[in-house]
This record gives structure tokens, C-alpha cells and sequence, in this order.
């Protein structure tokens, strides 16, 4: 089983996040870049199938040279190896162009199964399984709470609003998966010694078959036009209790679909 | 002419960049190790220090073992082999949760593991390192005795031939892990001077008593060990270690980790002392824009600084191979007292909030008066560098 998992370095959920005010890109140095909690998941989830099934699981990434951080840290997980997508012409690439190059580089790899977070917590688009999967003609299926291999089959639950969906579908395969999943491993110091050992390519634009003028962010067919800083929270609510305390609780969290 | 570059602020909380000394493997295993003892330790360990006790210590150890952190810096027989500087930030991320915690790992990977690697045969560690590595046998270190502490070489245990055996009787005290180890690395004086002994704790003669009543290391297991009559076979002993030097190297590297482990109990002090005094109103404003604790505040930035950098300065020296024991007893020395010193003002910045559990600060301050006194007490390492610069020793 070759198993590929997608992975994207993205600025600390904790830290103060920016976009840069003269590209509108996101400014990457001014935060610490952490493996996206969703991929920690991925590369969970592609880690137990290896060792159930057996095969290589190697991890993916597009970013700055910076992104190499997160790629130390799924090899020390344990994957295999790593292929790093860093290119200058790649900056600014929006969804679109981002499933288009790393697509050209699943298919210079080669796949069995590709596994990736739901979303990353820094763009939010979720849309990345989806697009890959349509071009690389293969079947999708998202936000998987459980994955089994049968074969030549691909079984996942696929969490929905009212429990989860079973489906079902053939290898090759692109799989999403949602944090229910599994429990992340911590990188043993086994792991995070041999991880320097590992093999990492890099690729460019140009070892992908890709060009450059489809890529980066004077090419991208969406374009981020303006941005405001998030308006303060408005104020709660406060609800007095007057013995109905328990149940107006539990009505507001129903209307936000908490319960 | 070169253009003024914007200088970032110095992070509140790695004042020096500290960090920004080390290289790509070291930052993953501190993160690794944060990350580990913030989510599976830091939620319960006041509950542990309460309760007097580490109630799952075999569960424990195989979370750490999993981790690797038991003997991270040994090499081979299931160990990571790591640098010592990753060493050391194992122990100051495990201590800024706990002194307890620290010591857990310090006795099975420093004490125990190391001796073993160091003096032991290989049969004796192909039987134990890889066990231990993984958290699946637990080890404890016994030299101290009741009535032999800064002077081990008074000690009462004694170990006589009989026959090809060994019979081992006597007491050792304050011995971490005593009552969930496996195997004792025991300290006992023969006719030919000390030596070291592999005892299964199952051996029958070894008995481990929990020693109750500590106010300090609460979040430890502490034993006394008595040995009465313990037989063992002649490969029993640890064929390498002749003499007082034995352990007392043991202890050297055991040091080594208090050196970084009391910067990470100073730095969780010091973070809770900013922390509260942010948010504590009285007179109408936080006490953080009072003089008063703005003059603690300082000292303990400095403190929590400078003995981060003596850690980080004596690890990169032991990596060179060349940490004197007496530039481990520099860092005991020092780093002990600043720790005592951040933990003491930050208690005061908490009023009465700092004596509960609640907060850390109390649990951190009393736990290091343990660590002021195991593996050499202040007054010898100040004995120690005294002899070391004038030339002099005043203790023998």
C-alpha cells in the first residue's frame, strides 16, 4: 500500500495571525509554523494502515523552505519519506492552482491512497480533497471518521450532521479525514533522531510538468480584494435564572446545533 | 550605509532567546516533550501531589518510555541517543510541570539506565537497558542510607561473599521509585571497597516501605529499602564499578539534569507570577503596575535567564566531552538557588492564592526544597567549587 498524506505548515492557532498589508498574502514569518492540527490526523490514520497492511506512507507538502519543519515532523511520526513542492512561483497560489500542482505531483509519485486533514486551519477552504480528486480521476471520500481498507476497496464513515454515512469505494482513492478519527502519536526521540535520515525531495514547478505562469498569485483565478480585522465579539447574553436557568441553556445550545 | 532593521521585542517568556540556541532536533524534542506533559501530566499532578503518591506509576513510565525520554541519551540497547543539551530540555520540560516528575525520569534514565550502560556487563544490559528504555521495567538507585548522606563512603550496607554468591544486608533511604521498581542498582561495601549489585526486587530479603508524611516531592514516590539476608549470583554485580567514583558519576549525570529541570519548575513559576499579577486588581489596577512587583518581577526574569543559559552552557560543554563534575556542581549550585528564588517571589506576588494548588507556585516552591538538598546538598556543591578554585578542601 502506498499511501501519500498531505500535509501544510500553518501559523500557530495561538499566536497573533496577519495577512502581509502589501500582497495580502498571509504573512508566514511573523508567526510559528505548526503542522495543521487536521493532517496530524492524516498522518495518524495513514500510519496505522501501514502498519496493519504494510507499504510506505510518504508525506506531501507545499510551502516556503520553512515548511520543512512539518515535514520533520511527520517523518519522525514515522513516515517514510517526504517530497517537498517549493517553488518561488508557487507564492500567493489559491485553491485552484494549489490542487493543481500538488495533483502533479501525486501523479509523479504515485498513489494508492492520498489522506489529508479536512481543512487547514489557516485558509479554511476544505475544498482541497474534493479538487484533487477530480483531477486525478479518482474517487473521494470525505470527512472520514473511520477507514478501512478491504483490498482493493476503500471503506470510510463519513460524518455527517445526523451520525455518518458508510461509503464505499476502489482504490486509488482520496480520503479527507475529521479529528474523531484517531489519536495522534507523539513523535518518539527514535523517531525524531532518524527523521534526519529520511529521504526528502524537493521539487520545483518546473520537475512537476507544471507552468509556472498557471501558478503563484498573479495567476490565480481568485484573488483576495480586501480585508478588515475581525469586528470585536459583541457582548453575551445574560440570562437570569429563574428556575427556567437549565433549560434556556439547553435551548441555546440546541439553537446552535450543540446538542 | 545599511538600513535600521525593526529589532522584535524580547519574547516574555524566553526573555534571552534562550531557545534560539538550539538546532532542529533539540526544539522538536522540547516541543515533544511540552506538548507530552501539558496534555497527559499537567491536568492531574496537583491531584498527585495531593493524593501524596503517582498512582499509575507503570502507567506512567510506559508513556515516557513511548516517548523515548528514559535514557534518551545513552546509545544503543533501545535508547535514542540523543545529545545532552536534548537531554537537558527533556528534564526542564518535564520539571516545569513537576520536580516529581523530573525525578522520575531522572532516576530511571540518569541513576539506574546510566549505571547499568556504564558498569554493567553486557549480559546485565541486554537483559534490563531495553526494558527500561520502554518504560516496561522500572528502576531505582540505592546509596543513600539513613545515617550516610553527603558522606556516602560512612554507608552500612555490606555485601559479603559466600561461597560464589553475594549476601547483601542493610538499609538505603529516600530512594525514588523504591516501591514500583523492578530492579535496585544497590550500593554496598565489600571487602575490597564498594561495589554495585543488579537486585530484582522480587529477591527474596528486599523489602521497599513507602516513607509517608513529606511535605515535598509529593508527586514521587519515595522508599526506604531494607535488605536482609539478599542472595545473589556472582553476575549480580556490576563488573565495571570499583569504587566510590562509581556512583558518585551516577550522580554527576542525575545533576546534570537538575540543572535544566529547576529552569523550566522557575519558569512555570515566574509565568504564573506575570500571569496573575496581569489580571489581580487591588486599588484599582492590576498589582502588575505596582513597583513592588515589578522589582520581583525583574529579579525573577533574570533568574529564570541566567540559569537557563548556565543549563544550556554546561550541556553544550558536556556534548564537547568537556563538563567537569565541578561545572555540573556550577549549575546545581546556582540554578537550585535562583529556582528557590523565583518560586519564593512568586508565591509572595500570589498572596493567598499561591499557598493552594490551585496555582503551581506553592507545589514548586516546596518541591525544590527537595531538589536543594538530593544529589548534593548546596553546602557541598559550595564545598565543591570552593576546593575547585582555591585549591583547598574544607570537608576532608
Amino acid at each position: 500500500m502506498n499511501i501519500v498524506v498531505c500535509v501544510k505548515q500553518v501559523p500557530d492557532t495561538a499566536s497573533e495571525r496577519n495577512l502581509k498589508t502589501d500582497d495580502k498574502t498571509l504573512d508566514r514569518e511573523a508567526a510559528d509554523g505548526l503542522m495543521n492540527e487536521l493532517d496530524e490526523y492524516a498522518v495518524e490514520e495513514a500510519l496505522q494502515i501501514k502498519e496493519a497492511q504494510g507499504g510506505e506512507v510518504t508525506v506531501l507538502t507545499m510551502g516556503p523552505d520553512k515548511a520543512a519543519e512539518t515535514i520533520r515532523k511527520a517523518l519522525s511520526m514515522g513516515a517514510d519519506k517526504a517530497v517537498h513542492l517549493v517553488d518561488d512561483a508557487l507564492h500567493g497560489s489559491d485553491a485552484l492552482q494549489t490542487s493543481a500542482a500538488l495533483a502533479q505531483a501525486l501523479r509523479k509519485i504515485g498513489f494508492d491512497l492520498v489522506i489529508l486533514g479536512s481543512e487547514s486551519t489557516d485558509a479554511r477552504t476544505g475544498v482541497l480533497a474534493a479538487m484533487l480528486a477530480e483531477r486525478l480521476g479518482v474517487p473521494q471520500l470525505s470527512l472520514a471518521g473511520k477507514v478501512e481498507i478491504d483490498g482493493g476497496n476503500v471503506r470510510v464513515e463519513r460524518q455527517t450532521d445526523y451520525g455518518h454515512d458508510k461509503v464505499e469505494g476502489s482504490l486509488p482513492a482520496v480520503v479527507s479525514v475529521v479529528e474523531k478519527i484517531n489519536e495522534p502519536r507523539y513523535p518518539s526521540f527514535k523517531g525524531i533522531m532518524a527523521a534526519k535520515k529520511k529521504p526528502v525531495e524537493k521539487l520545483a514547478v518546473g520537475d512537476i510538468e507544471l507552468d509556472a505562469a498557471a501558478v503563484g498569485l498573479g495567476n490565480a483565478p481568485t484573488q483576495v480584494v480586501e480585508f478588515a480585522a475581525a469586528p470585536p465579539r459583541a457582548a453575551g447574553t445574560i440570562v437570569t435564572d429563574e428556575g427556567e436557568g437549565g433549560a434556556q441553556a439547553a435551548d441555546f445550545l440546541a439553537s446552535k446545533k450543540f446538542v | 550605509m545599511s538600513t535600521a532593521k525593526r529589532v522584535p521585542a524580547p519574547d516574555r517568556n524566553d526573555f534571552m532567546d534562550v531557545d534560539g540556541l538550539l538546532n532542529d532536533e533539540q526544539r522538536q524534542i522540547r516541543d515533544t516533550v511540552r506538548a507530552f506533559a501539558t496534555a497527559e501530566l499537567l491536568p492531574h499532578v496537583a491531584d498527585w501531589f495531593e493524593a501524596g503518591t503517582i498512582p499509575d506509576a507503570p502507567g506512567l513510565a510506559k508513556g515516557m518510555g513511548a516517548l523515548g525520554i528514559f535514557g534518551m541519551h545513552l546509545d544503543g540497547y533501545g535508547c535514542a541517543g540523543t545529545d545532552n543539551v536534548s537531554y537537558g530540555l527533556a528534564c526542564r520540560e518535564m520539571e516545569a510541570v513537576d520536580s516529581g516528575l523530573r525525578s522520575f525520569l531522572s532516576v530511571q534514565g540518569s541513576l539506574a539506565m546510566a549505571g547499568i550502560h556504564k558498569f554493567g556487563s553486557e549480559e546485565q544490559k541486554n537483559e534490563w537497558l531495553p526494558r527500561m528504555a520502554a518504560g516496561d521495567a522500572i528502576g531505582c538507585f540505592g546509596l543513600t542510607e539513613p545515617d550516610s548522606g553527603s558522606d556516602p563512603g560512612s554507608m552500612r550496607t555490606r555485601a559479603r561473599r559466600d561461597g560464589a554468591d553475594w549476601v547483601l544486608d542493610g538499609t538505603k533511604m529516600w530512594i525514588t521509585n523504591g516501591n514500583v521498581a523492578q530492579v535496585a542498582i544497590v550500593w554496598a561495601a565489600t571487602e575490597e571497597g564498594i561495589r554495585g549489585f543488579l537486585v530484582p526486587t522480587d529477591t527474596p530479603g528486599f523489602q521497599a516501605n513507602v516513607v509517608h508524611k513529606k511535605i515535598s516531592l509529593r508527586a514521587s514516590i519515595t522508599s526506604e529499602l531494607v535488605l536482609d539476608g539478599v542472595r545473589l549470583p556472582a553476575n549480580a554485580q556490576l563488573p565495571l564499578a570499583e569504587g566510590l567514583k562509581a556512583p558518585l558519576s551516577c550522580l554527576n549525570e542525575a545533576r546534570y539534569g537538575i540543572v535544566w529541570g529547576v529552569v523550566g519548575a522557575a519558569r512555570a513559576c515566574y509565568e504564573a507570577a506575570v500571569d496573575y499579577a496581569g489580571s489581580r486588581v487591588q486599588f484599582d489596577k492590576p498589582i502588575a503596575g505596582f513597583q513592588l512587583t515589578q522589582r520581583k518581577i525583574a529579579d525573577m526574569l533574570v533568574d529564570v535567564n541566567q540559569a537557563g543559559l548556565t543549563a544550556w552552557r554546561i550541556g553544550t560543554l558536556k556534548d564537547a566531552d568537556r563538563a567537569h563534575h565541578n561545572h555540573v556542581s556550577f549549575g546545581k549550585f546556582a540554578n537550585v538557588q535562583a529556582a528557590q528564588r523565583v518560586a519564593r517571589a512568586s508565591r509572595s506576588i500570589h498572596g493567598a492564592n499561591g499557598i493552594t494548588l490551585e496555582y503551581p507556585v506553592m507545589r514548586h516552591m516546596v518541591n525544590l526544597e527537595t531538589v536543594a538538598t538530593y544529589e548534593g546538598t548546596e553546602e557541598i556543591h559550595a564545598l565543591s567549587l570552593g576546593q575547585a578554585v582555591t585549591g583547598v578542601s574544607a570537608f576532608r
